[in-house]
């Protein structure tokens, strides 16, 4: 198993005015190739702020951070820029798709963005769009499209450009359960199939079904990491 | 990447795009009218002067270079003429008559310059004989005066003017015709200069001059001579005069600089509010487009990118409605009667268009520099 994301007693301490607030505290995880994780917790427990530092958005104020075996603190900006667009998929919670770009483009534009646009791979964008089941949805724009549909577009998104990781900032907030959990589990369909490594921050237990591994983080530290298929359904059957 | 991103924002937000085009559109006639009528008043103020074959124009003393109120009479004229590099003179007289009409036509209003043939002051002649000293009832009439009467070469035309408190009627024979030659807002029509001195309005209708005397001296340099070393010498040669070059001389007609200012402040202004409308759209727009571009960062567009492609969006839509501006103000142009004062020459109009296609960019910086600031982390419901 190849590590792919890889912090080291990484910190990240917010400074309003007076007020110090440590987000997140010395946490240090591995996430392997083909690997799924759920990253829990409540509001405030700083997963969003982990999230943000693993696709080089936030610079920790401690510790460090390795994607793919690039360090992300050795990184300018312009590089940390490159280092999102070629190695990082991204999902997000809201204003996910360009709202001028049809479902298909909004795939292709990744392609676009990393001058990887051609036959060969807009095919590749269809497909995984078809196996995403919007083949009857390719000229849409957003706004003609559900939630679902567009999270999956998303999903779709995040992956064509062949990156290292796949993150997800709660892709199901604003599903319905059933949507919720037919995106979660295409989304683990996907990563496993194509070895990457994912990690989804959710708030919602229940969606963790699909992951290979629960970190749970409690203000800004790990509280517990549940790794065995046993524990991840026990926690999971109880929310 | 970014002239893709622009065109698909563009095109599947067409109506709104359009729509500002065509504010913009408005905005390019109101100026390209400013700057015609800026150039047609100040055309049918100077047009004479302006294409004047001559390098000074001398004036009285004192007068303000007022040529209504300056008198040069024939002894001085016979000074500038015997200074060395003075290549030729010649006298010119500026007054007003009115052409009548024998049918229910309306009179024309139009000044009557009296120039010395063949000598620096007499216009062009594009059609038709020019004058002669010794033809004295012949006249020459400007297309302004064609175009607005339908006299033509050799059509008897009768002329009004004041003597005393008389109205006398003289009849002169049109022999030719020249290009625009507007003066003080009429068009004009030329005579022999001794002809001019006799119809001219006057308090008496029995002048005794002592001389014969001009409003104005136009003087021809030999060439090669610089004119502001001539002008100089010139006016330290000749007691009693003024001498000024052809564009001080225009600039000095009654109205001539407030009337311009007052036509440019306009335009400027117009042209401030382009920039802040664009400015102002284009703000709003990418206030609304935050979290858009929040997104397009975190998956790696680079600020290059974003802002190239704000860029091209405003160049766009600011070339369309700059286009459709032009267009309307083309056919507004066709339907616009001869006597309105409004001019479209090729340079005032390319700096117009090239200041409208400038105000996009300019009032666009703004929202170029609020997307560049958008922080990628907002994408995630976080700030820096």
């Amino acid at each position: 198993m190849t590590p792919v994301i890889e912090t080291h007693a990484v910190t990240k301490i917010y400074q309003t005015g007076h007020l110090t607030v440590k987000a997140v505290d010395q946490i240090s995880i591995t996430i392997n190739q083909g690997e799924f994780v759920g990253l829990v917790g409540p509001s405030g427990s700083g997963k969003t702020t982990m999230l943000a530092m693993l696709a080089a958005l936030l610079k920790p104020t401690d510790g460090t951070v390795f994607i793919d075996q690039h360090n992300l603190a050795e990184m300018n900006e312009a590089e940390q820029v490159e280092f999102r667009r070629k190695k990082i998929g991204f999902t997000f919670q809201t204003n996910n798709l360009l709202p001028y770009l049809t479902v298909r483009e909004n795939v292709e534009f990744m392609l676009r963005l990393n001058n990887q646009y051609n036959l060969e791979t807009r095919q590749k964008a269809l497909d995984l769009l078809i196996r995403l089941g919007l083949e009857d949805r390719l000229d849409n724009l957003p706004n003609q499209i559900s939630g679902g549909q567009r999270q999956r577009v998303s999903i779709a998104r995040s992956l064509i450009h062949d990156p290292a990781v796949v993150l997800a900032d709660e892709p199901t907030a604003n599903l319905d359960t059933e949507r919720a959990y037919q995106v979660t589990k295409l989304f683990a369909d996907l990563i496993h199939e194509q070895n990457k490594a994912g990690i989804m921050v959710t708030h919602d237990l229940r969606m963790c079904r699909y992951v290979d591994k629960i970190i749970q983080l409690e203000d800004g530290r790990i509280a517990s990491i549940l790794d065995t298929r046993q524990a991840i359904e026990e926690l999971v059957s109880c929310a | 990447m970014s002239y893709y991103l622009a065109v698909k924002e563009v095109w599947r937000n067409k109506g709104r795009f359009f729509l500002f085009s065509l504010v913009i559109a408005l905005i390019t006639t109101l100026v390209l009218f400013i700057a015609a009528l800026a150039e047609g008043l100040a055309a049918a103020n100077k047009q004479y002067l302006e294409k004047l074959d001559a390098d000074l124009i001398v004036f009285q003393k004192n007068v303000d270079l007022s040529a209504n109120a300056s008198r040069i009479g024939r002894s001085k004229v016979n000074d500038i003429r015997r200074i060395e590099g003075v290549s030729d003179v010649g006298q010119i007289g500026f007054s007003n008559a009115t052409i009548v009409f024998p049918d229910n036509r309306e009179p024309l209003d139009v000044s009557i310059i009296g120039i010395e043939p063949d000598k620096p002051g007499a216009p062009p002649v594009t059609s038709g004989n020019n004058l002669q000293l010794d033809r004295g009832s012949d006249i020459l009439i400007d297309a302004n005066v064609v175009n607005r009467t339908g006299i033509k070469i050799g059509d008897i035309i009768r002329i009004k003017s004041i003597q005393g408190t008389n109205e006398e009627y003289y009849e002169l024979r049109v022999v030719g015709t020249t290009d625009g030659q507007q003066y003080l807002y009429q068009p004009s029509v030329f005579i022999p200069y001794r002809t001019w001195d006799q119809i001219r309005p006057q308090a008496s209708s029995n002048p005794s001059l002592v001389e014969l005397t001009s409003n104005v001296v136009a003087v021809k340099l030999l060439e090669n001579l610089d004119i502001e070393t001539m002008r100089e010498q010139i006016a330290t040669q000749v007691d009693g005069i003024e001498v000024a070059d052809i564009r001080t001389s225009y600039e000095s007609l009654p109205g001539y600089r407030v009337q311009q200012s007052t036509l440019n402040t306009q335009q400027f202004f117009t042209l401030l509010i382009g920039i802040l409308v664009i400015g102002g759209f284009f703000q709003i727009q990418m206030l609304q487009k935050i979290p858009q571009i929040g997104v397009l960062k975190a998956i790696g567009a680079s600020n290059r990118t974003i802002a190239a492609a704000v860029i091209f969006q405003i160049i766009f839509v600011t070339t369309l409605g700059v286009l459709i501006g032009c267009l309307v103000t083309f056919g507004l142009a066709l339907g616009i009667p001869e006597n309105v004062p409004i001019m479209f020459l090729g340079n005032s109009v390319a700096i117009a268009i090239i200041a409208l296609l400038l105000i996009g960019p300019i009032g666009g910086l703004v929202s170029v520099r609020l997307a560049i600031s958008v922080e990628p982390l907002i994408a995630l419901g976080l700030s820096a």
